[in-house]
């Protein structure tokens, strides 16, 4: 059977989503592994499920919260699908769903957890990299120079992106001031009444220009999942299921050839990967209505949005203004929950639990068309990894 | 670690380089050590490669040949950074990181810094040359390829004296 005959197309169900509260780093008075464990049991409360069905974990960017501990601390009878996405950081957010999904497709497992706990304050920041004597490996080519943290690591190929196609600062902004503006509506977000407006952001500080501050995302303590059945039993829960349209997963030619030079370098890695995902759930650009697009920083996604084909480089300063941002009626509502920005960085998990959200109607800033609703995880790293979630009508 | 603040772009403390423990890149370290920039060129079908691997990416023949590279180049891109991330670079200001990319080896980009001032106006595409920067102090020694425009003076300059080839093979 050839390849675009094997498919994840209505083939399993999303049935439950769920969260810890979202803190600043340092500011969760719970263990990382205890995150993780709250964030499942509010999964299966959603979906009104026992967590003892559990069979399955997947996660992605070494999660900390092993499958084999998770089991056993809940006691789940048997565990039949444990898998970890390889590198890329948030890239494999989605790529963990599909993981998920190929299991129970493939006959592994019936009933997988997928997750993402992560307590920045415990365990690193991000942002810091004090305490490293020696480095070697890719970063040994750039830590010593200065560039150390992930803000550095990525301006550049912002740069050149914003260098290539005349990209002007103002379309870095408004996705800024979209995450901002949704997550004012949204109590779960961090930036909850913390309002953002485009005199602040350019008023921000330099974190590595391109980036202003309002360009880079938070670091943050939490956990979320969400539970994934085979579609046979995608009625048997509470909420209205949510389906999985298609997935796709990698990046093209050399995309990880270190330091930085990857071939296609002003690029966000889904040269590839945006038409697979088009392919297997048979639709294109103009059928997504809404999107929830990973925000390491804004420059990133500029480059994610186009590669899917929303609109060309060259149209990127026309397209990306706040009006064509939000919800309900904008032209592409992106990121309703505040996302990486301004709800939690949650790895880009908690994009996936607002995608459900939107195919339910249950988002804090809901748009309209609803019936499929696109994630996109971890611009410019390898893997990447992205999704189509859908309503049962558009199967 | 270095007594002379004043000889490296950026303060002492940030993470030395060093090869991983199977020396795939050894020989780029120890060149730079000895004033000789070191990249991959595959004898069989000609192919450059940076970073280093165990085989040509293009005609997988196995461990490519280190040849050394004349030190010029073109602004492929470029940052300036302010958000110290590493608490060596806390009072230190603003500096210039840039991606260089190579003609005369097919290309391969290099990170490095762009000497001088660091709010000068830093243009894509521009000429520069590269300049070895000795960290002869440091625990242990090593070596960085730092680049600065062309315009500014022709005259390749070391920051610090290159190691004796005695000194540097250890």
């Amino acid at each position: 059977m050839a390849r675009a005959d094997r498919t994840l197309r209505g083939r399993v169900a999303v049935v439950g989503i769920g969260e810890t509260e979202y803190d600043r780093h340092g500011a969760s008075p719970d263990p990382e592994f205890k995150l993780a464990l709250k964030a499942i049991l509010a999964t299966c409360e959603d979906a009104g499920l026992d967590p003892r069905e559990i069979d399955g974990f997947a996660s992605y960017s070494d999660d900390r919260s092993e499958a084999s501990r998770l089991a056993a601390a809940l006691g789940t009878r048997r565990l039949r699908a444990a898998t970890m996405q390889w590198g890329g950081g948030g890239g494999g957010c989605c790529a963990a769903v599909a993981n998920a999904a190929a299991s129970i497709v493939g006959g592994l497992a019936d009933c997988v957890v997928v997750f993402r706990s992560l307590a920045q304050g415990q365990y690193g920041r991000f942002g810091q990299t004090t305490g490293i004597d020696t480095i070697s490996g890719e970063k040994a080519y750039l830590m010593p120079y200065g560039v150390l943290a992930p803000p550095q690591r990525f301006a550049m190929r912002v740069r050149r992106y914003m260098h290539e196609h005349g990209v002007r600062q103002e379309a870095l902004r408004a996705i800024a001031l979209a995450s901002y503006h949704h997550a004012q509506a949204n109590p779960r977000a961090v930036m909850y009444g913390k309002p953002l407006d485009a005199a602040k952001y350019d008023a921000s500080r330099w974190i590595a220009e391109p980036f202003h501050l309002y360009d880079c995302c938070m670091e943050n303590d939490g956990a979320a999942a969400l539970l994934v059945v085979a579609e046979e039993r995608a009625g048997d829960f509470r909420h209205k299921p949510v389906y999985v349209l298609g997935a796709a997963v990698g990046s093209g030619y050399r995309t990880g050839a270190i330091p930085h030079n990857s071939p296609l370098y002003a690029s966000a890695s889904f040269d590839t990967v945006a038409p697979d995902l088009y392919r297997m759930a048979g639709l294109g650009p103009a059928d997504v209505g809404v999107v929830q697009c990973y925000e390491n920083f804004t420059g990133g996604v500029v480059m994610a949005l186009a590669e899917h084909g929303f609109f060309k480089p060259e149209e990127a300063n026309d397209f990306l203004r706040l009006e064509n941002l939000v919800a309900p009626f904008g032209r592409l509502p992106l990121n309703t929950s505040g996302g990486n920005l301004a709800e939690c960085y949650m790895h880009g998990f908690e994009l996936l639990l607002e995608a459900v959200r939107q195919v339910r109607g249950t988002s804090t800033s809901q748009v309209k068309r609803n019936d499929v609703a696109m994630v996109i995880g971890g611009p410019m790293v390898t893997p990447v990894s992205n999704l189509l979630l859908a309503s049962e009508e558009t199967l | 670690m270095s007594t002379k603040p004043s000889s490296t772009y950026l303060p002492a403390g940030l993470p030395i380089p060093v090869a991983e423990a199977d020396d795939l890149s050894a020989p780029y370290w120890a060149g730079l050590r000895q004033n000789r920039l070191m990249v991959q060129h595959c004898t069989r079908c000609q192919t450059w490669q940076f970073g280093p691997e165990w085989l040509c990416h293009r005609c997988h023949t196995f461990d490519p040949q280190w040849v050394e590279v004349e030190l010029r180049g073109r602004i492929f891109s470029w940052e300036r950074i302010w958000h110290p991330s590493h608490s060596a670079l806390r009072q230190h200001g603003p500096y210039v990181a840039v991606l260089v990319e190579l003609p005369q080896a097919g290309g391969v980009r290099m990170v490095g810094n762009l000497l001088g001032d660091a709010m000068q106006v830093v243009v894509i595409g521009a000429e520069v040359e590269g300049v070895f920067e000795h960290h002869h102090d440091a625990d242990p020694p090593y070596s960085l390829l730092q680049w600065r425009c062309r315009e500014a003076g022709r005259n390749s300059v070391d920051i610090n004296p290159a190691p004796s080839f005695e000194e540097s093979r250890t």
